[in-house]
């Protein structure tokens, strides 16, 4: 049984290696939801998360804003600051 | 987020010394900094100043020059990297401080992906007045590869929307799984990869049946009703 590649891509990702292991054959009878890298740009514009390199200066604060106003998105956050 | 602030970093640093000092000495005290250490939080800091352990992984000595020391640390999170610079000051006898400090890796999100503010500013520019959207896919990364370094469990279709209404994971929706430990943080994914939500394990997976619950979300992502209702017909 396979599932949908992007499944391998996220374990790629950080070179997580745990095994998958099997309970059930399984195909799904529908096509329902998409697969997360196929969404359209406005979806992953919406879900996504960017790697963002903050420079010196401005807070992590500022920095999550200044993405919200360049994408003109209702909600932004950050993961964390360096130094509270 | 919460996964992000709660996984090892990495840092560079710049350390400056408040004296001349002996390029052996500096090594030999760097050494003993990795390990399990004891840390007070510094004055300026936003958590209880008492006395934590706290774990660093690696500690490599970059590059000496006169008296600034350029370190790359490995972490968990919630060290203090001003405190390691202060602390190594005082083993060599005249103090130290912190100069400059970059993170370079925060859980899973590393160098490797990252971009400037001007890269995104300009893969917007050319997505908003081009048409074209191969730059922003590729700085966008989906939400999903933040489960990466976690177990997951792959779920029926027909289970999704009861998950996405916040219902516990039953066995019987179970496709396919990582192994886990009760009380373990899962990501709970459908066949086509897509995150529904965030929970925890109620039992290990070797020892779970064929009925009885399985995960307790407590941070669904997905919208309600993506996928068909099947407990309604």
């Amino acid at each position: 049984m396979d599932f949908s590649p992007f499944v391998e891509r996220i374990d790629k990702f950080c070179g997580y290696n745990q095994p998958w292991e099997i309970r059930k054959d399984y195909v799904p009878a529908g096509d329902f939801g998409v697969q997360p890298d196929k969404r359209t740009i406005k979806d992953l514009i919406n879900t996504s998360i960017i790697n963002v390199d903050k420079p010196p200066g401005p807070t992590s604060h500022e920095v999550a804003f200044w993405v919200k106003i360049m994408f003109n998105l209702p909600r932004v956050g950050h993961g964390g600051t360096l130094e509270p | 987020m919460n996964m992000v602030t709660k996984s090892g970093k990495e840092y560079v640093c710049l350390m400056e010394v408040h004296c001349d000092f002996q390029e052996e000495r500096l090594r030999a005290i760097a050494k003993e900094f990795v390990g399990t250490i004891y840390q007070k939080p510094p004055v300026r800091s936003s958590v209880k100043r008492r006395v934590r352990k706290r774990k660093i992984y690696s500690l490599d000595v970059l590059e000496i020059e006169g008296r600034r020391v350029l370190m790359k640390i490995s972490s968990e999170p919630g060290t203090y990297m001003r405190k390691i610079c202060h602390d190594m000051g005082i083993l060599l006898g005249c103090g130290a401080h912190m100069r400059e400090l970059r993170r370079t890796r925060s859980g899973i999100f590393t160098e490797d992906t990252v971009v400037t503010l001007q890269q995104v500013s300009e893969a917007l520019y050319l997505y908003r007045n081009c048409g074209e959207e191969d730059e922003l896919r590729r700085i966008l990364i989906p939400m999903e590869m933040a489960f990466c370094g976690i177990p997951k469990i792959i779920v029926d279709d027909e289970t999704v929307n009861s998950l996405a209404y916040g219902s516990p994971l039953m066995a019987p929706g179970v496709v396919a799984f990582q192994g886990f430990k009760k009380g373990d943080m899962v990501a709970l994914i459908t066949w086509k990869g897509e995150g529904i939500a965030l929970g925890k394990a109620l039992v290990d997976s070797v020892s779970m049946g064929k009925r009885g619950e399985v995960v307790k979300p407590e941070r669904v992502l997905m919208d309600k009703d993506v996928y068909p209702k099947a407990w309604k017909k």
